[in-house]
This record gives C-alpha cells, structure tokens and sequence, in this order.
C-alpha cells in the first residue's frame, strides 16, 4: 500500500477548464504522481472514495443536489478543500442565473426559448435527474473550504506551485503574474 | 405621449434655462407633476435638455424618491432605522399592510396608496414617523395610522387631517407640521439669543482674509462629523484658483439618529444663511446652494421664504449689507432621498444633476468641486457657528469646550431614554454626564455618530464627547437592558446595504457579507473563525472602500467586535463537520420541487 499523500479531485457546476489548467502542468505530471496518488477523480476515472485524502480539489460551484452531495463526499474524506477558480470560488458564469428566478430559467431553456423544440412541453423531471437548486452556490456556502485560488481558470503554474507547497508543507508564494487576472 | 404632457415637460425644463446640471429640480417638478417619471417622461426631458437619455434615467434611476412605475396618489414611506424599530414600526407596518391589502413595495388597486421602507427621515426622537409623499407623521401606533389612512380613503387630502402641530415654527403657517423640535437644552452658541445680521455687519467690515483668519483662531471644526479646521477649509477655496467659487450647505442630514439641522433649519434658518453668506464673503463667492435632503421638503417653503425676507432686507442680492460689490445669492436645491449625498463629492454632484456618486479626490472641493470650480461645503451647525464666531469674538468661541474641539456641539438623543430630543452642550462633557441629562442611566450600550460612528460600551461611558475621544456628528442612539448590539448592528449593515451606491466592490459586496456574517451568530450558525473572518472582512471593507460612506460601513461591526466582544463569543458554536450549518438544502430545492412536481430523491423526505 502505498504510503502517498491522496489527492481527489471533481468538476462539479464548471466546465473542466479548470481540470484542463491542471493537466497544462504538462510533463511535470510524472513529478506529481511521483508525489501523490490520485483517488476519486476524473483524471483516472475512478468513481469513488476508497480512502481518506489529504487534499480534494473542486472545480465549480453548486447547481443542483448531486454537486451538493458530491461536495460534502470531498469535505468528508478530504483534510484539505482547495476552491480551484471562479465557479468554486464565487459560482462564476453559472451563477449567472442567480438573479433570474429558477422558473424563468427552465422555461426559457425548455419551453420559451427560440430554438426549443419540445413538443412535450415540459421542463424535464425524470427521477434520475438531479434536481436544480434554486440558485448556484459557492462551495464555501456549502461546506468549510480551506484554499482558494482564484482565476477562469487559474493557470497551471498557479495549481502546480500551490499543491507543491501544500505536499511539502511549505508557505505558498506566489509571483503576482500568478495572480492577476485583469 | 399627451402633447400636452410634452409641453408641460418643455415648459419644466425651461424654467430651469434648460440647464442639465438643474436636473435634480427638473426631475422633481416631472414627478410631481406627472406622478412618476415614466420612459416617455425621461425621453421628453432628454430631448428638451438636447442631452442622451441615458444622462436622465441615470439620475432619476439612482434617487430612491424618483419612481419610474406609476404610484398611488399617496406614497406612504415608513422609515425603518433602527430606533423606529425599537418603538415598535413593525407593529405599524403590520397595520398598514392589513387595512391597504398591500404588502411593502406595491401600489394599492385603487391607485390611492403606495407602501415603500425608507432610511432614517431624522425624527428618531418622536418615532415611529413615516413620510405621505412630503409630509410627515410621527409617533405612530397601528391605530393611528389606521385612521390617517382611513381618511385619506374618505376625503383625499393630507391637510384635512386632523393633527396637532409641532412646537416652534413648525405651525408656522408655512410648514403646518406634525414634527415637534424637542429642544431640550439650549446652549451658548447655536440656540443663545443673538441679534441678527450684527455678524455680518462685523464680517462685512473686515477684509475677506481677517475673516478667514478670525475663523482659524476660533478653531471651528466641521459639525458634519469628520471635523476638518474649517478656516483652514475656506483658506484653500479661497487660493485656489477658478472663475468661480461657490458655497455650500449640507443639510443633507441623513445619518441614522441625527435630526440636529432640521431643528435649526426651523428655528434658526437666518443664523445659517448667514453664516453662508459671511463664508461667501471670505471665499470671494457669488453662490450658494443649500442642499435640503428630500425628506425635509416639508420645510422648503418656509426657508425659501426667509431666503426672501433676507433678499428684501438686502441681505443677499447685490451689494450685501450695503458692500459695494459684494454679491451673493443662495439658492435650495432639493434632494431625493439618497444618504451618500451627505457625503461631500456626491453631494456635488447631485447639485450638477448628476446620480449622486463620490467622486475621486484628490482634488479636494476647496480646488475642484461644484462645476468644477473651488467650492467649501459646510454643515448647517458649522454656518451657524461662523455667524456666532464673528458676532462674539473668535476668542469667546475658543474659550468653550475643549482645546481641540472648540465651541458647544448639538446632539440629537434618541432611543431608549425619557427625553430623546436635541441638546447643545458644549464639547468636553462626557458621555455619562449626557446620559444622565436624557434620563438613560441604565444604557447597556451607545451608539455615537450614527451608523459609521461607533458602538460604545458601559466602561466608556467617562469618555468626553469631542473629536479626540468620541466624535459625533450628532447622533447619540442609546440602547438599554434587553438589546442585542449584534441586531443592532445588523440593522445598520442593512442600511449599508441599501445607500451603498454600488461603485466599488469592497463596498457594494463587502457590506453585504458582512451582514450576512452577522446573521450567522444571530442564528446561532457562526463558529470560532467567523470572528477573524468579520475581523478581516470588516478592514477590508474599510480601506479599499472609495468614499466615507464604504470607509466606515464596517463599523457597526468593528467596534461591536471590539467593545462588546463576549456577545459575539458566547454565540459560537464549534463544527467539525466541515458542513456549513446556513446551507439549508430542503429551501434549496423547494422550487425545483414545484416546477417539476416531484420530491428529491436524495434530501430531506
């Protein structure tokens, strides 16, 4: 068994840009699984917690009840919740709709809409789809989140420098061309 | 549109010589004429003013009294500060939502009554009071209200009521109010007995720099609150250079717990206009603009009427007092119920028509401010000290109150104390010499200077009231056994919320979550770190915020988490779920729920 710090990592309301910022950290992906194993995450497909980690990264905000069940899973087998970008850490793009009702939302996606084309006219509710909250949430309104980092999407220096620093546990620097986004 | 409508705007707007920076008035006299200002309205102004629509409804969708929905007849607006609170407006709320069937923010079938909240109206020593379109009512009980509003459903008309007039001035005939002034101390400066014009008689005898000069050796500070030297101010205008300079009055009095001005501009409106008039002299000024807050138009005929005895007395106009060359006028410009345009910069640029945004500064107004010339913006109190200071001598004035904070200061007492009203006392007393005066010894906390002041506990109390030690622009809010100084300062972060003008983030967003934090210990949500996390929050907000209103909207929560720490300490619960105990999913989902016409399958059933 190997003895590895754990990292798990999922994209909830996001677009997996942020996941693809992480795999820009390019070659040095081999230095990082030499440091880490990876459990739950899409990176390897593994679907399930098996074992406590040390660190869960979260990509996006909450946007319906399975991302909140997602979320708690990851602050329960995680020691350390890193809100990775702007979705995770304010809601981001989807959270758009905040200032929408959640009514006129689905209708305007399902029934009003100028391309829709639903004869059923329904907004969809079968069992097996996750039912929208009434809002997207940040995680940190969700569950307790210890790191933030900030950016649509952070660039891979940025994630590599910070997991780099939290694996050695050193304090985390990062050069302000890190960290502007304007 | 009606032409006649039409007519009727380009009519408004050429009395004010199609001025744009008149745009304040233009829209007032819009409304008033038209009920509201609809976007036919706004595009007639644009076009008679030759300026962009955008310009109008920039401004008139900034003013909480300018309303671009149609409104009943009557527009009752009850004022929800914290002290109305106390005295019980939720009770009057209730009376009024039953009796019209309408709830806050809505307008009754009938088109006879509309329902709005508003902030602080500055008559906390006689709530609850509400505003009916521009008059006021006070010490409101639900069965009050229910008979104002059942005769306003009989016969329509606000003077038919049958209310018993203020004290004072205001049964003058041309304020007919309610409001009684609470006067309850009068002092050596503001309310002493004085011979009119003897000021400017004196004033008007010396050269523009003796009197500036005369204003430094008295060592009058600002009454707004800030306290900046005064002389000093009016030293800088008049250097400074320009083709024009300009006086102005700020009686915008629009913190929470303050209503000091409206007490003088009732009863020593001349006292004021002279102290205007003398600071127009030494700046080298030809105009000055009182800026009168909205929720005090009930008094505008009144000022405007002694604005025209002073005319006729050759107190303003050309040559004042008989000094060949020496002309000066001041005009009132109304307000439309916005705080932040107490704030100096946004006060300006509400005088230019303009929303009511800060600006940058530097440059100061003294450089660079009404039209963008040198400009000196004074509080009413500080007008009425300058005409004191030159009549008695700058030696006298300095001789009062103490060394850093020379001169008597009007403090306006309310909440729970037997005699909330205004009391000139002279700097220097101490904040338990004042509370024994208004009959609140058992005050379990004190609120000073309004909602950007600060809360102050028991153990404080022997603080002297001056600007080294607690300043206030006025306001003392008294809080006794039974309060919660953490919904106390809830209330004021609601008020934050609702005046912050939303140009900066650390404000727009700050106040929002540190409202937000605050409702978690009131829940009984909030654990250890949320302390530090308001702590932090709080500074923040505090230094990246742009103007006065964003570098002090944290303080309710500042200074309650430094003098009143333990209430926030008893409340905290530790939580090692990691789960943010405020998320409520079953709420979250309640609406998907409806649409979908199913329950989760996950959460809660």
């Amino acid at each position: 068994m190997s003895t590895k710090p754990k990292v798990a990592t999922t994209s909830l309301a996001g677009c997996f840009g942020c996941h693809m910022s992480l795999l820009d950290i390019d070659d040095r992906i081999l230095k990082l699984i030499e440091l880490v194993d990876f459990n739950k995450s899409p990176i390897n497909d593994i679907k399930k917690f098996t074992d406590r980690c040390l660190v869960g990264i979260i990509e996006g905000g909450c946007s319906n009840e399975e991302n909140v069940h997602v979320l708690q899973d990851f602050r329960k087998h995680c020691d350390v919740i890193i809100a990775l970008g702007d979705c995770a850490t304010m809601g981001g793009l989807p959270a758009m709709r905040n200032h929408v009702p959640l009514k006129e939302c689905l209708e305007e996606a399902y029934l009003k809409g100028p391309t829709v084309y639903n004869p059923g006219g329904k907004v969809p509710g079968d069992a097996e789809l996750p039912l929208i909250l009434d809002k997207v949430y940040p995680c940190q309104e969700v569950v307790k989140v210890d790191l933030f980092l900030p950016g649509c999407p952070p660039p891979a220096d940025t994630i590599w420098q910070a997991l780099v620093a939290l694996l050695n546990n050193k304090p985390l620097e990062l050069p302000y061309e890190l960290i502007k986004y304007d | 549109m009606k032409q006649e409508d039409k007519t009727l705007i380009q009519d408004i707007c050429a009395r004010f010589n199609r001025d744009r920076t008149r745009m304040m008035d233009v829209l007032i006299e819009a409304q008033r004429a038209l009920g509201y200002l609809s976007s036919d309205v706004i595009d007639a102004i644009a076009e008679a003013l030759a300026i962009a629509r955008v310009e109008v409804e920039s401004a008139a969708s900034f003013y909480a009294f300018f309303s671009q929905k149609p409104r009943g007849k009557f527009v009752i607006r009850l004022c929800n500060d914290i002290i109305d609170k106390l005295k019980g407006v939720d009770r009057v709320a209730s009376a009024l939502r039953e009796q019209l069937g309408i709830d806050f923010g809505q307008t009754t079938d009938d088109d006879l009554f509309s329902l709005e909240w508003t902030s602080c109206i500055g008559m906390c020593d006689q709530a609850p009071a509400a505003l009916i379109n521009d008059k006021i009512v006070t010490r409101l009980s639900s069965d009050s209200i229910r008979e104002i509003v059942r005769s306003l459903k009989e016969h329509g008309d606000f003077s038919k009521l049958k209310l018993a007039l203020g004290s004072g001035n205001n049964s003058h005939p041309l304020v007919r109010s309610v409001v009684d002034n609470n006067l309850l101390q009068r002092g050596a400066v503001i309310f002493a007995p004085s011979e009119p014009s003897q000021a400017l008689g004196k004033a008007l005898a010396m050269s523009p720099t003796e009197v500036i000069r005369s204003i430094k050796t008295s060592r009058l500070r600002g009454r707004g609150g800030a306290g900046f030297p005064t002389g000093m101010k009016w030293e800088f205008a008049r250097n400074a250079t320009g083709d024009a300079r300009y006086v102005l009055c700020n009686a915008d009095e629009g913190e929470p717990g303050t209503f000091k001005d409206r007490v003088i501009l009732t009863e020593a409106a001349d006292l004021m206009f002279e102290g205007m008039t003398i600071a127009g002299y030494a700046i080298g000024s030809e105009q000055g603009i009182l800026y009168l807050r909205g929720e005090y138009a009930y008094l505008r005929a009144f000022l405007e009427d002694v604005l025209a005895q002073r005319r006729s007395k050759g107190l303003l106009g050309d040559n004042v007092g008989g000094k060949a060359g020496f002309n000066f006028d001041i005009r009132i410009q109304l307000g439309a119920g916005a705080y932040i345009c107490g704030e100096e910069t946004a006060l300006i640029s509400s005088c230019e028509g303009l929303r009511g945004d800060p600006k940058t500064r530097p440059p100061f107004p003294a450089q660079k401010g009404y039209l963008d010339m040198p400009s000196i913006v004074n509080n009413v109190e500080t007008f009425c000290c300058v005409t004191r200071i030159l009549d008695k001598g700058a030696g006298w004035f300095a001789a009062i109150g103490t060394t850093g904070s020379a001169g008597t200061k009007l403090f306006s007492v309310s909440g729970d104390c037997e005699r909330p009203g205004v009391y000139e006392l002279a700097f220097g007393v101490t904040l338990a010499e004042l509370l024994k005066i208004v009959g609140a010894e058992d005050a379990i906390a004190v609120q000073v200077g309004g909602a950007s002041g600060r809360m102050v506990n028991p153990s404080e109390y022997g603080k002297k009231l001056c600007f080294d030690e607690l300043a206030t622009g006025g306001s003392i809010m008294v809080f006794g056994p039974g309060r919660d100084v953490i919904k106390v300062a809830r209330a004021f972060m609601e008020f934050f919320c609702e005046e912050s003008c939303g140009y900066c983030t650390p404000c727009r967003v700050g106040n929002r979550l540190l409202k937000q934090g605050l409702e978690r210990f009131i829940r009984g949500m909030a654990e250890p770190s949320d302390i530090e996390y308001l702590e932090q929050l709080g500074k923040t907000v505090k230094t990246m915020s742009r103007c006065g209103l964003g570098q002090t909207s944290a303080n309710p929560v500042l200074s309650t988490l430094q003098s009143f720490r333990s209430e926030y300490e008893r409340r905290v619960v530790k939580n090692t779920s990691g789960l943010q105990p405020s998320f409520d999913i079953v709420k979250a989902l309640r609406d998907s729920e409806t649409i979908v016409k199913r329950k989760s399958v996950h959460v809660g059933h």
